[in-house]
């Protein structure tokens, strides 16, 4: 096999997800490239390597200086069959998903998506993937080469494996269609935090809050961790909190890497909206609330005194 | 203006898988993709009253889609080109965005609109495969679009932030489910869409060679559908004062913090 | 004690009648407008469409939309609920020559039947009342036979218009205009959303309500043209399941006692039912009279505590629930008919007047036969020609219900729900009597009381519900999720009710709704209106629902 990892870098930073991406390739055993697509981003080839690519091949090219997709496929699709890889793996972003399906068009290969593991079966590379909102996993595979593959972002961790890895820088070789989308403006790191749908870090309040209020609880604990704000239907229909924030049936559906549910029942209305969050933990004073029965950790007790005291000792932690 | 939307047809509810083909379970209810609601309500918008813009949605599906497609008509689409096939049945990513590639080319439309994501399949990928194939520019992920003299702008929703892009028409743009409320179409509306032209083709119809339909023509698989992973015992904490540092050693041992 | 009636919501009938107010060139303009798209108004459209083949002259003065039936629910069969076990009758005559019983969406005929009177801890057999013998008939899904019929009705001509409320009637100078429907769009308040729209002006000759049990515009119809029967209506609430099951069950069951207490204080008429449906599925109940008056009762929680029975969890073993809903039953039989079953160019069809067998637990075959004959009315006074919003041209019909099987098999029965109000074992005896001599005993007529007036009682029933353990035994919220409601959350509220109520009617609310729209909370109750499955409970209770947004509510598939 020979594996491809798409890196994605942004204001000069390999993305967390990306290097995760290349840890799992790695466990695959054998060697494991990378690609690096960019303006001024030569520099960033070292720290592929202290994650384990063996090779990473540079595509340093002021035509690549935006976060586009279309460029990008071109690369892939030159690189693809001149170097004989395999096996493409990214982890899924806006950017990354253009790319992927873009180069499964153009090299007719197949695209599998939402991917939370990879294996070696029998020869056979599988990948699992949730479905139907989280309620089957999926085993798919790969008719053909290359095989490429979209991961669900969180699924897995980057391992330090540091290494001098070989840099390859290769020339590009754009399509005219490719190049026609022109970014005006290029987005920069939201002030307020991740929104629900992208955040790895949930933290939601529900009716046992007792009032509009004490979401400032739940504000601060998000802050600390990095996190979006999330409600429930009863909070949002109660105006204590925007719709734009709801988790549900009716409102968002969500898989952030940890859902921390405060003073939430729990009931398979707001269930269904977060049920494959990775760690859901649970603060509820009623020992009955049905959350308890699917949360990885449930705690009994009184959310006003837990929950700033355990944002306080994340801002310790963090400090 | 000519503006193509490419929508899907999903099932109503109750998604399941049939064990025994290991596809999605469509004998239920049919529906317009909630997602792609957005995209016929942004395509509407953009032609306004205007006489000389016309708006088509063109889809992949099994003939009873039509009747699903209609909501598009009855929200003031103004034709439906619906490419239905036997053969065209498993088609993947690959088969697939052959099929609406060649059915959009027919169409020779300016621009090219796709919604946020199809329902059953909790894919985000289908414009861009299109795209490709087209061979034009592309924005997605837009929550807010202008068209003007001959070129589009999309705002797109990143994780970073909102980019700004530009591209000439003609151009495939998908929007995101912020980019607007569809509207609810009038009783006039439904009632007058059956009135509207629909149209039916093969893939034969289209020129899709039969290595580029169905199972043939696509390159990924389902070996095996089953139950996800058990999320595995509840750990309870009754709070006796140290609940706030076990959440933290939970989170740490879970690598969640 | 408190009365739920002592506390009524503010609704005035006058809100649901108008006249046309849009402007003539943006009216729609049908020719027949049917209001429901059930058993009964579907049947009619399909009566329609078989007669208006034969007769072109007449299908031509009725427009391009000769025949339109209008629903609420996201399609036909949606907010369809029953049992059931249908009386094939009606069905084959609406299909003589069409459609023979094999092609009928129907499971297999019943052939043999149980009756148990229960104990919590027994099941003993009793002989099957004559009533409820049920040899001949079918189980059906009656979600199902609505989708079905549905698609009969259209390719028999007529346009179905689903997601689409009738919310007022439109009357003009004594006549029945047609219908308005619902405004889509609308926020909690009351505002317009950016995809605000507003409803229209449906105007036809003739307009059929066929709304089922509550219809709103049959309320406002009876009520505007002074057409109240001798009783008022009264309903019982249902509740059931659909189960797929490892062992096929082949009879038919019904059961009377445990969980109802008989005491006369009680007021708890009812019992459960189960039904097969194929091997695979099994469908059971449990249907209660809303004049019921203990503040703790909860169907759903009775339907739950039923399933805990030695019979009945045998039956489901191994077993999965895979649907839940709720919906009334109008139980005031012939004595609550409408006096008159249609005025100025409206007829009244089905469950919304109230053509329900209470004993023998049929309704759908007769919403089908009225259906049938409310078509061949209106039909009949277009082929003559005449003005059909004439006061009498309609008056066809009313003579074919009286003359129809419908009329004779109400009349016989219609004292046998009230002589339930004695109690169990003086109502049973009274309803033996009644059968033996066809109704002649006893003579003349029971009066009704309507269920909001019972007063209320409070015991400790709540205590014996079971805890729901999610495989046998559900809570409300997750069966509401299983009805497939996804109603938007921020939809203006269809149920009228106070909210500044003493705890005893909160609390009989709150155990009453299927759904878990109500909450006791300071000083009164809190509704949850999305969570509404528009059962009618409340409006037999002491409130009042009105049409939802079209399309909104259960979605049910196999009820």
């Amino acid at each position: 096999m020979t594996i491809l990892v798409f890196l994605e870098h942004h204001e000069g930073e390999l993305q967390k997800d990306s290097l995760s991406v290349l840890g799992k390739a790695l466990q695959l055993g054998g060697d494991v490239d990378a690609l690096i697509a960019g303006s001024g981003v030569e520099g960033l080839a070292v720290q592929a390597g202290k994650y384990g690519a063996k090779k990473v091949y540079v595509a340093d090219d002021p035509a690549l200086e935006k976060p586009l997709p279309q460029p990008r496929v071109d690369v892939l699709a030159k690189l693809i069959p001149e170097q004989g890889i395999d096996t493409v793996l990214f982890a899924a972003t806006v950017l990354t998903a253009d790319v992927a399906a873009g180069l499964a068009a153009r090299l007719d290969a197949g695209l599998n998506w939402d991917l939370v593991d990879l294996a070696d079966q029998d020869g056979k590379l599988v990948g699992k993937r949730p479905a139907l909102g989280d309620t089957v996993y999926v085993d798919v595979g790969w008719t053909g080469e290359p095989r490429l593959a979209l991961f669900r972002t969180g699924a897995f961790d980057p391992v330090e494996s540091p290494a001098e890895p070989e840099v390859q820088k290769i020339e590009t070789q754009l399509e005219d269609f490719s190049t026609q989308a022109k970014m005006i403006e290029q987005a920069h790191e939201e002030s307020e935090g991740p929104s629900i749908e992208d955040a790895d870090v949930i933290v939601a309040g529900g009716r046992g809050l007792g009032g509009p209020e004490n979401f400032a609880l739940v504000e601060d604990l998000a802050k600390a961790l990095g996190g979006a704000v999330a409600a429930t239907r009863a909070v949002v229909d109660a105006g204590w909190y925007p719709y734009s924030t709801q988790v549900g049936q009716t409102g968002k559906t969500v898989t952030p890497r940890l859902y921390i549910a405060v003073g939430i029942s729990g009931a398979i209305q707001h269930k269904v909206g977060m049920q494959g969050s990775n760690v859901i933990v649970a603060i509820n004073k009623d020992p009955n609330a049905p959350i308890f029965e699917y949360a990885d950790l449930g705690v009994v007790g009184d959310l006003h005194e837990i929950v700033p005291k355990l944002t306080e000792l994340v801002r310790q932690r963090a400090a | 203006m000519k503006i193509a939307v490419c929508a899907k047809v999903v099932p109503e509810q109750a998604r399941r898988i049939d064990p025994e083909t290991k596809r999605l379970d469509r004998s239920g209810e049919q529906t317009l993709n909630p997602f792609d609601a957005n995209a016929v309500e942004e395509a509407l918008r953009l032609k306004g009253d205007g006489a000389d813009a016309e708006v088509v949605l063109v889809s992949l599906g099994p003939e009873r889609s039509i009747d699903a497609l209609r909501k598009a008509l009855a929200m003031g689409a103004d034709r439906v080109v619906l490419v239905s096939d036997d053969t065209a049945s498993g088609s993947d990513l690959v088969a697939s965005s052959y099929a609406l590639a060649k059915a959009l080319e027919r169409e020779q439309a300016e621009l090219v609109l796709f919604g946020q994501q199809a329902n059953d399949s909790d894919g985000a990928v289908m414009w861009a495969a299109v795209a490709d194939r087209l061979r034009r520019p592309l924005i997605s992920q837009v929550a807010e679009l202008t068209v003007s003299d001959g070129s589009v702008r999309g705002k797109r929703q990143t994780e970073f932030g909102y980019d700004v892009i530009e591209a000439p028409l003609p151009a495939v743009v998908a929007v995101s489910d912020a980019i607007n409320e569809p509207r609810y179409p009038s009783l006039k509306g439904i009632m007058g869409a059956k009135k509207k032209p629909q149209e039916t083709v093969s893939l034969a119809d289209l020129g899709v060679e039969a290595e580029h339909a169905g199972e043939a023509g696509s390159r990924t698989e389902v070996y095996a559908i089953g139950e996800p992973p058990p999320r595995g015992e509840t750990q309870r904490i009754d709070d006796d004062g140290s609940a706030p540092e076990k959440i933290v050693d939970f989170l740490l041992e879970r690598k969640a913090l | 004690m408190t009365r739920p009636s002592d506390f009524p919501p503010r609704f005035d009938v006058s809100e649901a009648i108008a006249r046309p107010t849009d402007p003539e060139d943006e009216r729609i303009e049908v020719g027949i407008a049917i209001v429901g798209a059930g058993p009964a108004g579907l049947a009619c459209a399909i009566r329609l469409g078989q007669l208006l083949e034969d007769a072109p002259a007449v299908a031509e003065r009725l427009g391009e939309v000769p025949v339109a039936v209008i629903e609420k629910g996201k399609q036909p069969g949606s907010h369809l609920l029953s049992g059931a076990v249908i009386n094939p009758r009606a069905l084959q005559r609406l299909f003589a020559g069409r459609k023979r019983l094999d092609e009928l969406p129907f499971y297999a005929p019943v052939e043999e039947e149980s009756v148990y009177f229960l104990t919590s801890s027994r099941a003993v057999r009793i002989p099957t009342p004559p009533t409820m013998k049920n040899h001949g008939n079918r189980v059906a899904s009656l979600s199902q036979l609505g989708r079905w019929l549905g698609e009969q009705a259209e390719e028999a001509g007529a346009i179905v218009l689903p997601e689409t409320a009738a919310t007022k009637l439109l009357v003009d100078h004594g006549r029945v205009r047609g219908v308005r429907t619902g405004d889509k769009g609308r926020g909690r308040n009351g505002e317009e959303l950016t995809n605000f729209e507003p409803g229209s002006d449906v105007v036809a000759r003739i307009t059929v309500l066929a709304e089922g049990t509550q219809g709103h515009l049959t309320g406002a119809a009876i009520e505007r043209f002074s057409l109240e029967g001798e009783n008022p209506q009264v309903w019982a609430l249902g509740v059931k399941e659909v189960w797929r099951v490892a062992k096929p069950l082949r009879r038919v069951i019904h059961t009377l006692g445990w969980p109802l207490r008989r005491g006369a204080k009680y007021r708890e008429f009812g019992g459960s039912f189960i039904y097969p449906m194929g091997d695979d599925m099994v469908t059971l109940g449990m249907v209660v009279g809303l004049d019921y008056r203990d503040v703790e009762l909860s169907v759903h929680d009775l339907l739950q505590e039923l399933k805990t029975h030695r019979l009945v969890r045998k039956l489901l073993d191994g077993g999965e629930r895979i649907a839940w809903g709720a919906k009334t039953i109008p139980e005031g039989g012939f004595l609550s008919l409408p006096k008159r079953l249609h005025a100025p160019g409206v007829l009244l069809a089905g469950d919304g007047p109230g053509f329900v067998n209470v004993p023998a637990l049929k309704g759908i075959h007769y919403a089908i036969e009225t259906g049938a004959l409310a078509a061949e009315a209106a039909f009949a006074a277009l082929q003559r020609g005449e003005a059909v919003g004439r006061r009498g041209a309609l008056a066809s019909y009313d003579e074919a219900v009286k003359q129809s099987f419908v009329w004779r098999d109400l009349e016989q029965v219609r004292n046998m729900r009230q002589a339930f109000g004695h109690g169990f074992w003086l109502g049973g005896a009274m309803a033996g009597a009644m059968t033996a001599s066809r109704g002649k005993f006893p003579p003349g007529d029971s009066g009704t009381e309507p269920d909001a007036d019972q007063e209320l009682l409070r015991t400790n029933r709540a205590r014996r519900y079971p805890a729901p353990d999610g495989k046998l035994t559900f809570d409300k919220l997750s069966s509401v999720f299983l009805s497939g409601n996804k109603t938007r959350d921020d939809a203006p509220s269809h149920i009228r009710v106070q909210t500044e109520v003493p705890p005893e009617l909160a609390e009989l609310w709150t155990r009453m709704c299927p759904a878990q729209v109500y909450e006791p909370k300071e000083g009164g109750v809190e509704v949850t209106p999305s969570n509404c499955v528009q059962c009618g409970a409340i409006t037999a209770k002491g409130g009042r629902l009105t049409p939802a947004e079209g399309g909104s509510g259960p979605e049910y598939t196999v009820t």
